[in-house]
């Protein structure tokens, strides 16, 4: 088991290759009653945070989940990990349907599908030491390592770079970078093939963030766990994931490899999304300014969505058949395999300049008039 | 948080002070015996010991200072009577302190298992535990105590007989129990319903844990520190409920000693024997000081970010 851990060869699977689809999740939905009226309290309405979304996990592979605030990235997650009952959808482990198995169900599969939370300082329970934190999972799932579990505690907490000696500390003892070091620990103490990293590094500061991605990727390469990378920062996606989904209002817009995002994206929003990244470039210089496009109001409520395409309230391209047709999620022409696009009107594959900013906002536009003249 | 709370000078001094009144209480038969005076005995009209020590005049108050304090009656004597006021105090601690312990524990325990069930599962079994604790709320407590008493006891035992002792308590027991754990139990409630919500039982769930295993092993070490605070406040204005019990005459009854009924006659005494009701009021009023001063230090020592 040691061995296992410390290897430092990567797996066959991790080498780079996608396997086997490890966990596959169709038309996955997820949507909350909204509760009103009077007297009588009824469901008024749905939140539809997940609507209908595939995706497909390969074992040993990263797989980043990008979008803003509230696209449903986290209840993605959360389905997957099963804390939230899925509404419909299937999802599917190593092609057994879990989607409505039970705890007890559940049980043989809980120790391969593990989840990293967003905040290190409500993950950790204040009242429990370090040790109990991460040998509680081991405990719940009856697994005695050799050597006994405290042995196999202390092993874990140097993989992730904490001293052994941690063990019989509480969580308050630690800053936040070193709690969600002990979150790892505690993922990676039941050996998972799959962990859900909910927005792992958005509450580290920047320095930390670095650390704990490297720590991260570090446990991919070498355990060849598969992540589901949840996040809403593109360059940490980038650096982390082999291949992206970018989510939109419960959706997914597009999907393909890291390269193609980033470098040939196709869906108007994808084109937003990474031209909202900050770059550090003179202005002087020869080229440096890229476009930006910045998109006029909030995301639409998910409780009623836009019909047709759900981006194309915001959307420049959007035409009439946008508010009719649902686009699929096809590949286009001119993509590469694997890279699949919603949209009727997709932009061109490439990220160089354009020429002129997109500015949607009125206000905004306005602001930005004399300063061109 | 030993170390904490060992640094805390005034907890320190009132947890021995507490302590020391739950010894003595243990203790009192044995006191008594020391002491060689006993609650019971009528020492005014004792026939025996009145003539060679008379401690009542003819009009039934004690003889000498201070509600008839000497050698022999340490805190003097009752009026009328001339019962030991020392042993009648301690035998009465005795009472009040066990028995406020017990119902204490009562509540606690009710309390804490409504609160964690309704705040973990949520949903229809929080509304209906919760419109149940309102129901009880609604009570109006004093009154009820009063009122309840006798009928409580009517439900078991015929009128026309005497009422047991140890049925008394029973009923004490029983009565402020069903008025009194509501208070705990929305406390307790409303901590596990932000406690819930935490990543680490969502962590938990993820592991596999059964739900009995989160609320026992995630959840409860959380509210330890409330429900160990709220027990120190709880338990010194159960005592005062059961003195009031007494005072107001549905308590215990004569002959058993109370904390309260000896201020039931302390307070028809007051104007010719003020003396009597000092005893008994200074102890009280030091054990339920004490008590709270211990809740506040127990309540700084268990808070690890209180930074002490």
């Amino acid at each position: 088991m040691k061995e296992d851990l410390v290897l430092p060869a990567p797996r066959e699977s991790a080498a780079g290759g996608p396997g086997e689809p490890l966990l596959v999740a169709e038309g996955l939905t997820k949507h909350f009653p909204v509760k009103g009226g009077f007297p009588i309290r009824r469901t008024v309405g749905h939140v539809q945070a997940v609507d209908g979304i595939d995706l497909t996990v390969h074992s040993g592979e990263s797989f980043g989940l990008v979008g803003e605030s509230g696209c449903g990235k986290s209840t993605t997650g959360r389905l997957i990990t099963r804390l939230l009952e899925p509404t419909g959808g299937k999802i599917l482990y190593k092609g057994q349907d879990i989607t409505h198995a039970k705890r007890k169900g559940l049980a043989p599969i809980r120790s391969e599908i593990q989840m990293i939370f967003q905040d290190p300082y409500s993950s950790l329970n204040p009242r429990q030491t370090v040790g109990k934190i991460i040998s509680g999972p081991m405990e719940i799932n009856g697994i005695d390592p050799a050597g006994g579990r405290e042995k196999r505690v202390r092993e874990l907490l140097e993989i992730v770079g904490l001293n052994p000696e941690h063990y019989n500390r509480f969580p308050h003892e630690f800053s936040g970078g070193q709690r969600q070091r002990i979150g790892v620990a505690r993922a990676l103490a039941l050996e998972p093939k799959l962990i859900v990293a909910d927005e792992p590094v958005s509450a580290l500061d920047v320095s930390i963030q670095a650390q704990v991605v490297n720590l991260l990727q570090k446990v991919q390469k070498e355990l060849g766990i598969a992540f589901l990378f949840i996040a809403h920062d593109l360059a940490v996606v980038r650096h982390f994931s082999q291949r992206v989904a970018v989510m939109y209002l419960g959706k997914v817009i597009e999907v393909g490899d890291r390269d193609s995002i980033y470098t040939r994206p196709r869906h108007p929003y994808t084109h937003a999304l990474l031209s909202a990244v900050p770059e550090v470039t003179l202005t002087d210089e020869e080229g440096g300014t890229r476009e930006r496009i910045r998109l006029a109001g909030d995301v639409p409520s998910p409780i009623n969505p836009p019909s047709g395409c759900r981006f194309r309230t915001r959307c420049w391209k959007a035409q009439d058949k946008c508010a009719s047709e649902v686009p699929p999620l096809v590949r286009i022409d001119g993509n590469r395999d694997g890279h699949l696009t919603a949209c009727h009107f997709p932009e061109e594959p490439t990220i160089e300049a354009r020429g002129q900013d997109v500015v949607l906002d009125p206000a905004l536009a306005a602001l930005e008039k004399p300063d061109k003249d | 948080m030993w170390l904490r709370f060992k640094r805390d000078r005034t907890g320190v001094i009132c947890a021995w002070v507490v302590l020391g009144y739950f010894l003595i209480a243990a203790l009192a038969p044995v006191i008594a015996k020391l002491y060689g005076k006993n609650p019971y005995t009528l020492y005014g009209q004792d026939p025996e010991y009145a003539t060679d020590n008379p401690v009542l005049d003819d009009f039934g108050l004690p003889l000498g200072y201070f509600g008839g304090v000497t050698g022999e009656h340490w805190f003097g004597v009752e009026p009328q009577f001339g019962r030991d006021v020392f042993t009648m105090l301690l035998y009465g601690m005795r009472t009040s302190l066990y028995m406020a312990l017990g119902v204490t524990t009562l509540l606690m325990v009710t309390g804490v298992l409504v609160g964690l069930v309704g705040g973990y599962f949520g949903g229809r079994t929080d509304y209906f535990l919760g419109r149940f604790t309102d129901f009880f709320l609604s009570f109006p407590q004093q009154l009820f105590f009063i009122a309840f008493m006798p009928v409580v006891t009517s439900f078991f035992v015929d009128p026309r007989d005497e009422t047991p002792t140890y049925f008394r308590a029973l009923a004490i027991l029983i009565v402020l129990w069903l008025l009194g754990w509501m208070g705990m139990a929305r406390l307790v409630r409303s901590t596990v319903l932000s406690l819930r919500e935490r990543e680490f039982v969502e962590a938990a769930k993820v592991a596999g844990a059964s739900p009995w295993r989160i609320i026992r092993k995630e959840i409860l070490p959380n509210v330890v520190s409330p429900i160990l605070i709220q027990f120190t406040y709880l338990l010194p204005s159960t005592i005062l409920s059961i003195a009031f019990l007494s005072f107001a005459g549905v308590g215990f009854v004569e002959p058993t000693p109370d904390w309260g009924r000896m201020f039931a006659t302390g307070a028809k005494v007051a104007e010719q024997d003020p003396a009597f009701m000092f005893f008994p009021g200074v102890a009280l009023v030091v054990f339920v000081l004490c008590f709270n001063l211990l809740g506040d230090s127990v309540r700084d020592a268990l808070d690890p970010k209180s930074g002490r």
